[in-house]
């Protein structure tokens, strides 16, 4: 078994900046991600694809490419990088369980940093189980990994700063949408964030561009969509949707979801660290100190598991923990930490000066947190409906996730609820009339992705 | 569903998918080789109804397919090689003695 | 009624049944619940060594399962896919299985008038009825009485089931205050006053605290179990003590035996060893993914058997308590909740009153 100071889970930008930076300062870190190369979801692939793609590269704009100055910090680092090695479990003692390609291993961290990012909230509509379904991110995971682009017919819907990114990367890259739905924003309440939004850097500019960018490509954009359905025998062959007092009906061969992201909490879940429920971007997240400390002593989170933030923020956040591992592990002084810390504060606020905007005016609609249509599949594993859900906790009382859990299999898949928790959560709510937070959320154990009985038997423990 | 930008051309490799030999880019993962054909990569074993990768990230584990053999892997989650058998999962997964 | 796990709902169910108007006050979504823990089997061959009393009672229940599955099938629509086909214990030493030997030989000399029949079967004659064991397997006892259900569906059928037959049922309500007096209780929960003339307490390790309330007495414990559970499998094995595929295909690889308190957490070592054992007994599962684990605490008690009593201060107060609330469960929704209605617990339960635990305190 080997040792670090400080293990890292997850190599986006919380992940790249705080191992960069605890390298820097002395500590022994390793970094342990599932994807073949570091970058996280964002920074997908950015290196090969700089080196390999340069048309592709400058296809995915300025953020993407940002990304390169942070993989070279942390190449230089010093800090290890084990890539597609998948974390099952870290026990009471940080000691941090995964399986990669040699078989299953563990690693005894001293501190440990859980930046394991966002995921992209579910989406669940009729239809949405599909072949020919998938969701935006993955097109552009697609895009950025692989050079593929959709082939066909293709309608991205829902709203968030992606659905437009992937229509605008689409776009350049010389796919023309059939449409882009949009489902309802909330143009009048996120005004008055407008001019905190505004003042931060960027956001407004780039957001204002890829608005003109699609709007002059000519492709419909129609905003205001209600009632999105998929259907098709076997895959996804219609798009279905009321927009303007009317049902309307698009023929397609690929459509893409979007509504948003939501922190990846399932590894902090499974520590048992404190949560709460965070009712401007509708989601959980853990409770965490400015430093990113959780309520678990020695575990640390940074970016958007902490909560969406964006990967600027992600970066300051992944720097800041770096700097309070390092200092609970009496390599710097607390003066030196603080010292440190200043610019990346700074620099974090003028990044969270964005979220209240973009929070109000995508909070995704009622009809996609809490599906109305009763045979909308919400766990996707287990395909258990809306309808059933909502039954079971009028008529049968079901107080919350985990006894419908236990009722219905809903969470029990392979994904563990990643696809569905938010989902379970908000149809309780709504159906006991009771708020998100009392509703609560599925308790998460490990093994928090799956792993062989023989990779367990043969553990080094 | 899926096809590569023509700029981008790479080392090709072949794999066999559901038992016909296809030749891809050598930096695909499988759930991406078999987006370039029908993408269908598994029958639930709930109701046997079609899926295919959706989230592309390793979170929503409906990639699930047998590759070299192995039943329920997350194609999503691994690369292509040459020769890699890539086929549907149908149902449940059967056990080997 | 106080406790909504499966003892709790199958009295609730037995008691709503026979038309008695019952409350059953529950806890919240997040509870200790030995309920959604277990796995699922309805285990005769190893219950009552030395204690006819149990292994009577135990056999009952397990006699009584199909009519209950057929029942709670019928009037909630939810089929807890009961099956009884005889159950292997499956021993990796020559000490394990003849450990069985002799303790099933004690069963069925105890057995009396009710026929107990097992068998021992070397390597050569389980591989032949369960071939995907491994090498390392010395035998295995069977008996043709132990069967098996989908524990959650069965608690979901039988809160289905008190629902239908029309009793209230009240989660989130944690009991405050016990007040009682002989065929008069009043119980407080979540702000609200319950009162009715007789109180089942079925709360698991929560009776420990509340049963002094009513007269009654409760020396419980919680012994930890941890379980892991695979992905959906194509049909591979039959009922096995330890090993169980569920009627959807995931196997359980149980179960650890741990002093830990009130800590329900897992922890890699016991599930590492568990695993070892699962691997050893099955090759087969080495290469199958686990997706879940999860802890649970049973509620035993001092000598592992059930609590069953009548208050003898308060009467009207029952107690009921163990840790088979599956394998009991058709013992508790027929002949517990009809002695409740009637008032009398029969004299074969009188042998799991807890005055077995009072013992001189002198040395």
């Amino acid at each position: 078994m080997s040792a670090a100071d400080l293990v890292v889970i997850g190599a986006g930008p919380a992940g790249l900046a705080a191992a960069a930076s605890a390298a820097g300062l002395g500590l022994a870190t390793q970094v342990l991600d599932e994807q073949p190369e570091p970058g996280g979801q964002i920074f997908r692939e950015i290196e090969r694809v700089a080196a390999s793609h340069p048309a592709l590269f400058s296809l995915l704009g300025e953020d993407y490419g940002a990304g390169l100055e942070l993989l070279g910090r942390f190449r230089a680092s010093g800090a290890r990088h084990l890539p597609r090695a998948t974390v099952w479990q870290i026990d009471d003692e940080r000691r941090v369980y995964y399986r990669h390609a040699a078989g299953a291993a563990s690693i005894q961290a001293r501190q440990v940093l859980i930046a394991t990012g966002a995921l992209e909230r579910p989406v669940p509509v009729p239809g949405w189980t599909l072949p020919g379904v998938m969701s935006c991110g993955a097109a552009q995971t697609l895009l950025k990994s692989a050079a593929l682009v959709p082939d066909g017919r293709v309608v991205l819907a829902g709203s968030g700063p992606l659905l437009l990114l992937v229509a605008v990367q689409l776009l350049r890259a010389g796919i023309r949408p059939a449409a882009v739905l949009e489902t309802p924003i909330q143009r009048f309440a996120a005004l008055r964030h407008l001019p905190r939004f505004a003042a931060a850097p960027g956001y407004l500019n780039k957001g204002l561009a890829m608005l003109r960018e699609l709007r002059a490509s000519g492709v419909p954009f129609r905003r205001g969509v209600r009632g999105l359905a998929v259907s098709g025998a076997g895959r996804a062959e219609a798009v279905r949707y009321d927009w303007r007092g009317r049902r309307r009906e698009q023929d397609v061969d690929l459509v893409l979801l979007h509504q948003g992201l939501a922190p990846n909490l399932n590894l902090a879940l499974s520590l048992r660290c404190e949560h709460l429920w965070d009712e401007s971007q509708r989601c959980f997240r853990p409770r965490l100190d400015p430093w990113g400390a959780c309520s678990v002593p020695g575990v640390w989170i940074a970016g958007d598991g902490g909560g969406i933030a964006g990967a600027r923020a992600a970066e300051c956040s992944g720097a800041l923990a770096a700097l309070a591992a390092a200092c609970s592990l009496g390599r710097i002084s607390k003066h030196e930490r603080d010292a440190r810390a200043k610019p990346f504060l700074r620099e974090r606020e003028r990044h969270l000066a964005a979220r209240a905007f973009l929070d109000t005016l995508y909070r995704p609609p009622a009809e996609i947190l809490a599906p109305s249509e009763p045979r909308t599949v919400v766990c996707r594993c287990e395909e258990v409906t809306a309808g059933e859900i909502r039954r079971l906790a009028t008529e049968q009382d079901c107080p919350g996730p985990n006894q419908m859990k236990a009722f219905t299999r809903c969470g029990m898949g392979p994904c563990q609820g990643r696809l569905c928790g938010l989902t379970v959560t908000e149809l309780i709510a709504e159906s006991r009339n009771i708020s998100p937070a009392e509703a609560g959320y599925y308790r998460i154990r490990p093994p928090v992705k799956p792993v062989t009985v023989g990779d367990l038997a043969e553990l080094d423990v | 569903m899926f096809r590569r930008l023509p700029e981008t051309a790479a080392q090709p490799v072949t794999v066999v998918i559901d038992g016909r030999p296809v030749r891809v880019p050598f930096d695909l993962t499988a759930a991406a080789a078999v987006l370039i054909g029908d993408g269908i990569t598994r029958t639930t074993p709930v109701s046997g109804s079609p899926r295919a990768p959706y989230c592309m990230m390793g979170v929503c584990f409906d990639c699930l397919m047998e590759i070299d053999g192995v039943p329920n892997t997350q194609a999503c989650m691994v690369p292509v090689a040459e020769g890699m058998r890539i086929n549907r999962q149908v149902g449940a997964r059967k056990v080997r003695s | 009624m106080i406790g909504g796990g499966l003892v709790g709902a199958a009295i609730g169910y037995g008691l709503a049944r026979q038309g008695l108007k019952v409350t059953l006050l529950d806890e919240g979504d997040v509870a200790l619940r030995a309920a959604r823990g277990n796995f699922g089997l309805v285990w005769v061959q190893s219950k009552g060594p030395g204690v006819p009393e149990y292994q009577h009672w135990t056999r009952l229940s397990s006699d009584r399962w199909p009519g209950l599955a057929a029942e709670l099938r019928e009037t909630t629509g939810v089929d807890c896919a009961h099956e009884r086909r005889g159950g292997f214990a499956i021993c990796l030493t020559e000490d394990e299985l003849e450990q069985r030997r002799q303790m099933l030989e004690v069963l069925r000399r105890q057995a009396g008038a009710v026929e107990f029949e097992y068998e021992i079967l070397d390597h050569g004659a389980l591989a032949r009825r369960v071939p995907l064991i491994g090498p390392e397997v010395v035998g295995a006892s069977y008996t043709p009485y132990d069967g098996a259900v989908h524990p959650l569906y069965l608690l979901r059928a039988l809160h289905a089931g008190l629902l239908r037959h029309g009793a209230r049922y009240e989660p989130n309500a944690r009991v405050n205050a016990v007040h009682a007096a002989p065929h008069d209780f009043r119980i407080e929960a979540r702000g609200t006053a319950h009162a009715a003339p007789r109180l089942v307490l079925a709360a698991g390790l929560g009776s420990r605290e509340l049963a002094p309330l009513a007269g009654l007495h409760a020396p419980l414990r919680p012994v930890r179990g941890q379980i892991l559970a695979t992905e959906r499998v194509a049909p591979a094995i039959p009922l096995t003590q330890k090993i169980r595929q569920m009627s959807e295909g995931a196997l359980l690889i149980g179960d650890s035996f741990e002093e830990a308190g009130y800590d329900d957490s897992t922890a890699p070592q016991v599930l590492s060893a568990l695993a070892a054992r699962a691997v050893r007994t099955f090759p087969f599962l080495r290469e199958v993914q686990l997706v879940r684990s999860w802890a649970a605490l049973r509620v035993m008690s001092p000598d592992g058997l059930p609590i069953y009593e009548q208050s003898a201060r308060f009467p009207g107060a029952f107690l009921a308590s163990c840790h088979s609330g599956v394998t009991l469960a058709a013992a508790h929704a027929y002949p517990y909740a009809e002695a409740v209605a009637r008032g009398a617990l029969p004299d074969e339960l009188a042998r799991f009153a807890s005055r077995r635990f009072d013992v001189p305190k002198a040395a």
